[in-house]
């Protein structure tokens, strides 16, 4: 079993799995509950300030299935919580006292005053947490009130108050981002500006998941009338992985530690988020879908690739894949690949063949002596992957790199040299 | 309950209908194929992929008017077609993993929601003028009357039995069709108007071909085979012989399955799925032995290996290359046991062993095939081959007014869903000649 431990922005954890700030950090029963199941930490569920907020009593959640009804994502409308602020303060000093090795981590959203922030600071250092965690992020409800992501989408509002809480507070400040903006690289840099020890990323996405076409209300519904909602699970972890990926290799924001968050479902995910710069990962729907056990998962999955790998910590892997990751113009127009179908995985589906057909490039055959056949034309395939992508088997199409000779397709010499946009000849601005 | 009482489990559903979650679980494991090769494989050309599409995006209305499309009587084809020799076979997940997807289940889910609504799916073309006869109410004159019908022509059936449906109404075991089904889907069928269905009416007997090709501008001939193949062997008026498609029908149409004079050792004779409808029945009344005899190996029998397991778990047993010889008499005119001769096959020749061999039965049910009945066609001259009525692709027989479909024709897989098939294509072609 690989060493797991984790110390992330000066937080120390017996796991790089965090549980994100959401339903299932509400309070003292679910977190003593994830903690038994084994997470490394937990964002506690936001808190406020008194009086506490209302959530609606109608539905809070809406959901995207993919096929046999596996949530692909799931959209909330629920708020930050709706107990009063002492309670949580107390079960946080006791769950903390509890769990000593367990990271706690109190995610805070008070309206934009000094003050506000300051004196909520100080309840929660009284606690004994690890550390707090600006939400940003929430793009539903609060926003409404000025807080969450209308903070998050304002670069100068976001170094204004990390600042404050730096001066305020010895804790760690985390700043969670939210993906409703532009250019996330903006956000993270007025975070560092502002002192912060970290970023976490991403909140959920704006969204309406689906419309109830009997009653003409977006889902979840509320007395006929829906509102916009956060949406987060696997659907949005490519958004993340590069909003992730886009911090860690920007020059200003490189060395600022990163909590991943979008979509982690198995140890994969989490090693993707790692691997693209992230020093550990927060999770939330996974566990909403499947319960805490799947934590069980993760550590194992990871540590079983750890060792594999000979990777002997969570740091020694952390942006490995970053470097990889480059702009369009960078990459090597000399690099010519041809999907090749294993005929003896093939099932004869021929999905490959009708999508290449109708929406690309017409480079799979269907039939061969009379007989169903789906085999790749060279002469046409431009290398797109889509046949990969939508064969039902794994591994039965896979794209073969032509190292010799000619692309078929362009009767062009495949050539070892790297050459990118910048110095094709096609390119006006090319520079060579 | 299945597995409880066997007159239970005889009037209970082979196959339980699909609840909405098992549909809509299965529906989604549909890759949605190019050319799929179960459409290749159906009979009758259902679009599979796209109506388990619908079902998957909570349209089993369309899903049901997809597959009525090409085939109005699915309900008894998603009830009775070996459809893991036909569209499941060729599934890709049965070539993937060993599990097709329950194409059979889908279809009569999707059919069972359309067929359960007030409202026939189809509306008839205003009226042509134009009549055709079609002789026979099973599933291939059944199909051909419903697409006339909806081209605005009049169609009059005449069906020598009491009840319309034929082999679905009688020819079928009961497990496959429970509820009254067949009558139900007759009724569905004539929904679309104009058609008049006369009943105990036989052709050769009560009227001529002749006659009928005078009378309307088209006849379609969809009269099954009447007859019945006899081993030709001492005994055969014994009693408690009898072939078995007379057994299954009366079984069908009796509201008392304990008044039925069956045996308790019981050999059926035969390969086909009339043998195992004959026998899992025989067992399910109570026999305490039923014993299949099949005069070649378990490859050549005409039961598809599903039926075969579904005799023998039901505690058949198939004894294979077994031939009867003669029937032996208890003394008092009923049969008491069959001497049956062990054939080999050498060369791809049948030959018996001259090794015999005694088993006791006080039923014998034959079903060793049938053959056209010769009545019917009396004084017309249509083309024959093998004792079938030869057609074109059309379903057109030698005789340009009179075309023809199901069990009659030669060239057919005596299954009900390409019965069904040629009194569509005759049908279709029809109303071009009337045109």
């Amino acid at each position: 079993m690989a060493d797991l431990t984790s110390t992330f922005a000066g937080i120390k954890s017996p796991n790089p799995f965090w549980l994100a700030s959401a339903p299932p950090t509400d309070k003292a029963y679910n977190v003593n509950r994830a903690f038994e199941a084994g997470w490394g930490g937990v964002v506690w569920k936001t808190l406020g300030e008194d009086p506490h907020i209302v959530n609606v009593n109608g539905p809070r959640y809406g959901v995207v299935y993919s096929a046999d009804r596996r949530v692909m994502g799931i959209n909330n409308i629920e708020l930050i919580t709706d107990r009063p602020l002492q309670v949580n303060l107390d079960e946080i000093k006791q769950v903390k006292k509890d769990w000593p090795d367990r990271a706690m981590v109190v995610s805070l959203m008070v309206p934009c005053e000094e003050k506000n922030w300051k004196e909520i600071l100080k309840k929660v250092e009284d606690t004994g947490a690890d550390g707090v965690e600006l939400n940003f992020g929430c793009p539903h409800g609060m926003s409404e009130r000025g807080m969450g992501s209308a903070v998050g989408q304002v670069p100068e509002y976001i170094e204004m108050v990390t600042r404050w809480c730096k001066e305020t507070t010895a804790m760690p400040v985390i700043v969670k981002l939210t993906p409703n903006i532009t250019d996330v690289r903006y956000p993270a840099r007025a975070a560092l500006a502002g002192g912060a020890d970290a970023v976490s990323l991403i909140n959920t996405v704006s969204s309406i998941v689906s419309v109830n076409l009997d009653t003409m209300s977006p889902e979840p519904s509320i007395d006929g009338k829906g509102s916009h909602g956060g949406y987060c699970g696997p659907a949005v972890k490519p958004i993340a992985l590069n909003m992730v990926a886009q911090i860690a290799r920007d020059t200003e924001t490189a060395r600022l530690p990163i909590s991943g968050i979008g979509g982690v479902t198995t140890w994969r995910d989490a090693a993707e988020f790692l691997t693209l710069g992230a020093g550990n990962v927060q999770v939330c729907t996974a566990a909403m879908t499947y319960g805490f056990r799947i934590v069980e998962e993760l550590t194992t999955g990871l540590s079983r690739w750890m060792d594999e790998k000979n990777y002997s910590s969570v740091e020694s892997f952390v942006g490995l894949a970053t470097p990889n990751v480059t702009d369009w113009q960078y990459l090597n127009l000399n690099y010519v690949t041809k999907a090749r179908i294993d005929q003896d995985k093939c099932i004869q589906c021929g999905r490959c063949h009708v999508v290449c057909e109708d929406t690309s490039h017409q480079a799979i055959t269907q039939q061969k002596n009379g007989q169903r056949y789906f085999e790749v034309i060279d002469k046409e395939c431009v290398g797109c992957n889509l046949c990969v992508n939508v064969c039902p088997v794994e591994n039965c199409i896979t794209m073969e790199q032509l190292t010799t000779g000619a692309d078929p397709r362009t009767n062009n010499n495949i050539s070892a040299e790297y050459q990118n946009w910048t110095t094709h000849p096609n390119n006006p601005m090319a520079t060579s | 309950m299945r597995g409880t009482d066997p007159l239970v489990e005889l009037q209970t559903d082979l196959h339980p209908p699909l609840s909405a979650h098992e549909a809509a679980v299965e529906a989604d494991r549909c890759y949605f194929c190019y050319d799929a090769p179960c459409v290749t494989a159906c009979p009758t050309g259902i679009d599979v992929p796209l109506f388990i599409r619908q079902i998957q995006s909570g349209n089993p209305h369309g899903s049901g008017k997809t597959i009525l499309d090409e085939n109005i009587l699915v309900g008894m084809c998603a009830r009775v077609c070996p459809t893991e020799t036909l569209c499941e076979q060729a599934c890709v997940r049965q070539t993937a993993e060993n599990s097709p997807v329950k194409i059979g289940a889908l279809q009569r889910y999707a059919t069972d929601v359309l067929q359960a609504e007030s409202t026939h799916p189809y509306q008839r073309a205003a009226a042509t003028g134009r009549s055709v006869a079609v002789v026979g109410a099973g599933p291939a004159g059944l199909a051909c009357a419903h697409r006339l019908a909806m081209y605005g022509h009049s169609v009059t059936i005449f069906d020598a039995n009491q009840k319309p449906g034929g082999l679905n109404e009688y020819g079928i075991a009961a497990y496959k069709t429970v509820n009254n089904f067949a009558q139900a889907e007759v009724e569905f069928v004539l929904d679309i108007g104009g058609i008049e269905i006369k009943s105990g009416v036989a052709l050769g007997v009560d009227m001529k071909l002749s006659e009928l090709a005078s009378q309307h501008d088209a006849v379609f001939l969809g009269i099954g085979l009447g007859d019945v193949n006899a081993p030709g062997i001492d005994g055969e008026s014994l009693k408690g012989v009898e072939n078995a498609v007379g057994f299954i029908a009366r079984l069908r149409q009796t509201q008392d399955y304990k008044s039925l004079d069956t045996g308790n050792h019981v050999l059926v004779i035969g390969g086909g799925m009339t043998a195992i409808d004959a026998a899992v029945q025989s067992k399910m009344l109570g026999a305490s032995e039923v014993t299949i005899a099949y005069r070649r190996g378990p490859e050549q029998m005409n039961a598809s290996e599903y039926e075969q397991h579904l005799a023998q778990t039901h505690g058949v047993v198939i004894r294979h290359y077994l031939q009867p010889l003669r029937y032996i008499d208890n003394g008092s005119g009923y049969v008491a046991s069959v001497e049956l001769e062990q054939m080999s096959v050498s060369d791809g020749v049948l030959t018996g062993t001259g090794n015999t061999t005694i088993l006791q039965a006080d039923q014998v049910l034959t079903a060793i095939g049938q053959k056209l009945q010769s009545a019917p066609l009396e004084g017309a001259s249509l083309e024959l081959k093998g004792n079938r009525i030869v057609v074109n692709a059309d379903r057109q027989t030698s005789d340009k007014k009179i075309y023809a479909g199901g069990d009659c024709i030669a060239g057919g897989d005596d299954l009900t869903v390409s019965a069904v098939q040629d009194g569509k294509l005759a049908a279709e072609a029809i109303n071009r000649q009337l045109a």
